[in-house]
């Protein structure tokens, strides 16, 4: 039996379970602290920064004298407007939670003290918080650099789309749109930067998933060689996208630190998270689409409007969500004409980048809100016009030239629609309506894009083109396997399912193999834990080093055992030679291979091997079915049933992904039904607190029911496929399709995320006015 | 400088005499004064849960409450719940049933359900449900969560008949 495929309970575990977990925020001891004075104001001048008589402020000035530089995110297409981030506001303020100073003391009291006495006064200007104000006639610019407040453009039109909606025997049309949000991770941001005075280097500490990324931003902005940094990604709390980005609380941290020479830290609190960290979602598209009589699915055209804040998130830039929506909105669907404009439109709120799904929540509500509609308008079941659609032959290249590779989109929807057994529902769901109660079912079919290499990225002309992963893998005199690799995890069990599949290949238990990730001095140059391909390409490189390791493992067995090679097996801890009783101890084998090196002629001394994995990508792809009941008097949506067909290929370790799917689904619901960053018209953010941003507890989130499909690729070395987002971009789009299900009796439609009970509550207030006009 | 004053509390066991501020809150005299950083800080707003402690049996935000308030309590952190190697039932089951992924909230969930077990093992499923939405977690989807503090109450449920 091997290690792969089986529900082993994660190695990381203990340590977290008793307490022992090393976040950032516990590294801090003897560390000064740092706090941020941010501005209070969404846009305007500063006309002076009031500091007190005595204590350490710092502001933009002294980091203009030092020389330090602003980020400077590029994409290198015609479109693209480049506006630098400056580590603290310059002359300008262009959010309410921008940095303007920083103070720094002994503790964190006494620094909260210091930061109350330094006053920014700003010369205010009008606020351009939404995508319409932005986009409106006259609308003021909020960057000069970026006329009409549109950062970056994308647009396509394939020739034959007036065409095919001239043909078509149904047109639906759907404006839809998503909050905006923040990924919110239960540990915030933060970073403890120490000063060495022997190296006069500086290690920062860090909640960060790309710290390798880090490093090279910091060096560029600081003008410092990336060798006197040192930056470590301890026990993470949490990213979900939002730790991806070079923030400029960390130049400024981390400048402070050589400046001081001494330790300090920045821990942020949950207000500033919510104000200055990145923002996610908030999204307008407008989509339509044409079908023949039959519910073929003929044409997209899609006005596709992405609020990107006030800045571009380094290192994937602002197009990361409007050129994402570009590319990948056909989704599941297979259709020929393609129309699309997707903007990244600037305003005066806290920038926005990756979160979780990015832009495929939005495109999958967008596609199956038009197979919904148009199965409406056409008398279709919802079910049918999808299987008329659905993409069933592969390769399939996309009307964006995106290649599919194998998948299993119409069996997966016809295993969530057997097992939600729809019929029985209708049953209840009528019965119920009799006695006027309002339940409603959704399905939500999607692909999810993982673990695309460099070609995909450089696609996107980013000027830092991310991708591949390299790994070091290591086996020492006794025997212990050392796994070094630029994939920085946070939660997903990585380093438990990597040591299953290295066991398989070395015949080592897999708590004899140590994952060394996250730290610059210690982990190979690699892009970090995003956009769900750690498993795929960290994994991927990690079985071809290892089996290069088993490889060179079987050799020196072979002459320790006077056999060839090939007929050694490495099991259970042993180099067997089969068919005969001759085996060694894998630890024997890897001391003669470190202490008796002489023997092995043509071979480097020692077992280490390194490999780099850089793949196109692949497609994962799922199926959602949920169940909600509505109360119409108090507009509260309960999910009664939520059912996942998931196709990840192959499952490393099934717990571990049945975990992904089920914490994905929740965040995709709190999406659907509960999360929203709310702001005045002066860009004041009004939910600043748990109290007021309200992420769903275990009182919302029903059990999810997950079946799985294995559909194995060529395009992934280990057979698996991503599937770290897969449930945040299925779920808002089966809750949504689930309620207006529910809301079908009253003649209404929410497209708008978070479907909150005001929401509701306005649309059923709409359509009642309707009907009495109608009959007036 | 603020005025500083005497608190003495039992922490996981061990009488602790600090002298600290007033101002300073619990959490922060757990994990910065007394240096056990598992209890950990998600929202210093009492809503996420991440700091609950016990405090005479009952569970607490520690983020919430100041640390003279604590005069004379007995604390208990999630130091204080495995027995050396062995684990307690809870951190048992959150291990086998996949109760954690990140790791930052399961203090809290894991001091929530231990000090409510204490007082009711026989707590029904829906009851525990009821309890453990009081705290935050971002990745699991609760599930996991769930599950495994039930498992965790027949578990211990079966040590008290043995008793």
């Amino acid at each position: 039996m091997t290690w792969v495929g089986r529900t082993l309970p994660r190695l990381e575990d203990p340590t977290l379970l008793k307490g022992g977990g090393r976040f950032t925020a516990d590294l801090k001891a003897g560390a000064w602290a740092v706090k941020f004075v941010r501005s209070p104001e969404a846009a305007g001048t500063i006309v002076e920064v009031e500091r007190p008589d005595e204590g350490i402020v710092f502001t933009a000035e002294d980091l203009d004298a030092a020389g330090v530089g602003s980020i400077q995110a590029v994409l290198d297409r015609p479109d693209y407007r480049r506006v630098p981030h400056p580590v603290l506001a310059r002359d300008r303020v262009v959010f309410a939670g921008q940095a303007v100073a920083l103070v720094v003391a002994p503790t964190e009291a006494e620094a909260e003290d210091l930061a109350e006495q330094v006053f920014v006064d700003i010369d205010t200007e009008d606020a351009v918080t939404s995508i319409e104000a932005a986009l409106a006639e006259g609308a003021r610019d909020v960057h000069p650099e970026a006329p009409g407040n549109v950062m970056v453009e994308g647009v396509m039109r394939t020739p034959g789309v007036d065409a095919a909606f001239d043909a078509a025997a149904c047109v639906v049309e759907l404006d839809l749109s998503s909050a905006r949000q923040s990924a919110m991770p239960m540990e915030t941001r933060g970073g403890v930067a120490d000063y060495d005075p022997a190296t006069g280097r500086v290690t920062l500490y860090a909640s960060v998933q790309m710290p390798h990324m880090l490093r090279t931003g910091l060096a560029d902005v600081l003008g410092i060689d990336e060798g006197d940094l040192r930056v470590v990604a301890p026990d993470v709390g949490g990213g979900f996208g939002q730790k991806m980005s070079l923030f400029p609380e960390y130049v400024a941290l981390v400048w402070t630190a050589f400046r001081l020479r001494r330790k300090v830290a920045w821990i942020e609190d949950r207000r500033e998270n919510f104000l200055s960290a990145s923002h996610a979602r908030d999204q307008q598209f407008t989509v339509r689409g044409a079908f023949d009589a039959e519910g073929r699915l003929l044409a997209v055209d899609a006005d596709l409007r992405s609020n990107v804040g006030a800045f571009s998130c380094y290192p994937v830039t602002c197009g990361v969500e409007p050129l994402m929506a570009f590319a990948e909105l056909p989704g599941p669907y297979d259709f020929a004409e393609y129309g699309v404009r997707s903007r990244g439109v600037t305003t005066n709120l806290s920038m926005m980048a990756p979160y979780r799904g990015v832009a495929r929540p939005m495109l999958t509500l967008s596609m199956e809100q038009l197979m919904d509609a148009a199965a409406e308008k056409l008398d279709l079941d919802p079910v049918e016009i999808r299987r008329r659609n659905l993409i069933t032959s592969f390769p399939h290249t996309s009307p964006t030239g995106l290649v599919y590779d194998e998948a299993s989109y119409l069996e997966a929807m016809e295993a969530a629609v057997t097992s939600a057994d729809i019929p029985g529902f209708r049953e209840r769901q009528a019965a119920a309506l009799a006695e006027g109660r309002y339940l409603g079912l959704g399905l939500s079919v999607f692909s999810e894009r993982t673990g695309y290499g460099t070609p995909a990225f450089a696609a996107r002309k980013m000027q830092i083109v991310p991708g591949y992963e390299t790994v070091d893998c290591e086996m020492g005199p006794s025997g212990q396997v050392t796994l070094r690799i630029g994939a920085s995890p946070h939660g997903q069990g990585l380093k438990t399912a990597l040591a299953q599949l290295l066991a398989d290949q070395l015949g080592v238990a897999p708590e004899r193999i140590r994952v060394i990730s996250g730290d610059t001095d210690a982990s190979p140059y690699g892009w970090g834990t995003f956009a769900s391909r750690s498993m795929v390409i960290s994994g991927g490189a990690s079985k071809i080093a290892s089996g290069q390791l088993a490889d060179k493992l079987r050799a020196i067995a072979g002459v320790l055992l006077e056999v060839d090679p090939s007929g050694v097996e490495l099991k259970d801890g042993l180099a067997l030679a089969t068919g005969t009783n001759k085996s060694l101890s894998i630890a024997e084998v890897a001391r003669a291979a470190h202490h008796q090196s002489h023997r092995f002629e043509g071979m480097a001394p020692g077992l280490k091997e390194q490999a780099f994995y850089d793949p196109s990508g692949t497609f994962s792809n799922a199926a959602h079915v949920c169940e909600v009941e509505l109360d119409p008097e108090t507009c509260g949506v309960r999910i009664t049933r939520f059912l996942v067909v998931e196709d990840a290929g192959r499952l490393i370790n099934p717990m571990i992904v049945d975990g992904q799917i089920a914490g994905g689904v929740a965040q995709g619901i709190a999406t659907a039904l509960y999360e929203e960053l709310v702001f005045d018209e002066f860009g004041t953010m009004l939910t600043t607190s748990l109290a007021d941003y309200l992420p769903p507890t275990a009182a919302e989130i029903p059990d999810i029911e997950i079946i799985h499909m294995e559909t194995i690729s060529p395009q992934t070395v280990t057979e698996a496929k991503g599937v770290g987002e897969g449930g945040t971009i299925g779920a808002p789009a089966a809750v949504l399709s689930a309620l207006n299900d529910a809301l079908r009796p009253f003649g209404t439609r929410i497209t708008s995320m978070p479907a909150t009970p005001d929401r509701i509550a306005a649309a059923l207030r709409a359509a009642r006015t309707a009907a009495a006009e109608a009959e007036a | 400088m603020t005025e500083t004053t005497t608190v003495t509390f039992t922490l996981n066991g061990e009488e602790r005499s600090l002298t600290l501020e007033p101002r300073q809150n619990l959490a922060d005299t757990i994990r910065d004064t007394c240096g056990l950083t598992g209890t950990h800080v998600g929202c210093e707003h009492g809503v996420c849960g991440a700091c609950t402690v016990l405090m005479d049996g009952k569970a607490v935000r520690s983020c919430l409450t100041f640390a003279v308030q604590a005069q004379g309590a007995e604390i208990e952190t999630v130091e204080s719940l495995a027995d050396g190697d062995t684990l307690h039932p809870l951190q048992q089951a959150f291990w086998e049933l996949h109760g954690l992924q990140c790791g930052f909230c399961t203090p809290g969930f894991l001091m929530l359900a231990a000090g409510a077990l204490r007082e009711n093992p026989d707590m029904s499923d829906d009851e525990m449900r009821d309890l453990l939405s009081s705290n935050l977690c971002r990745c699991t989807g609760y599930q996991n969560i769930v599950k495994a503090a039930r498992q965790a109450a027949e578990v211990m449920r079966g040590e008290r008949a043995e008793a």
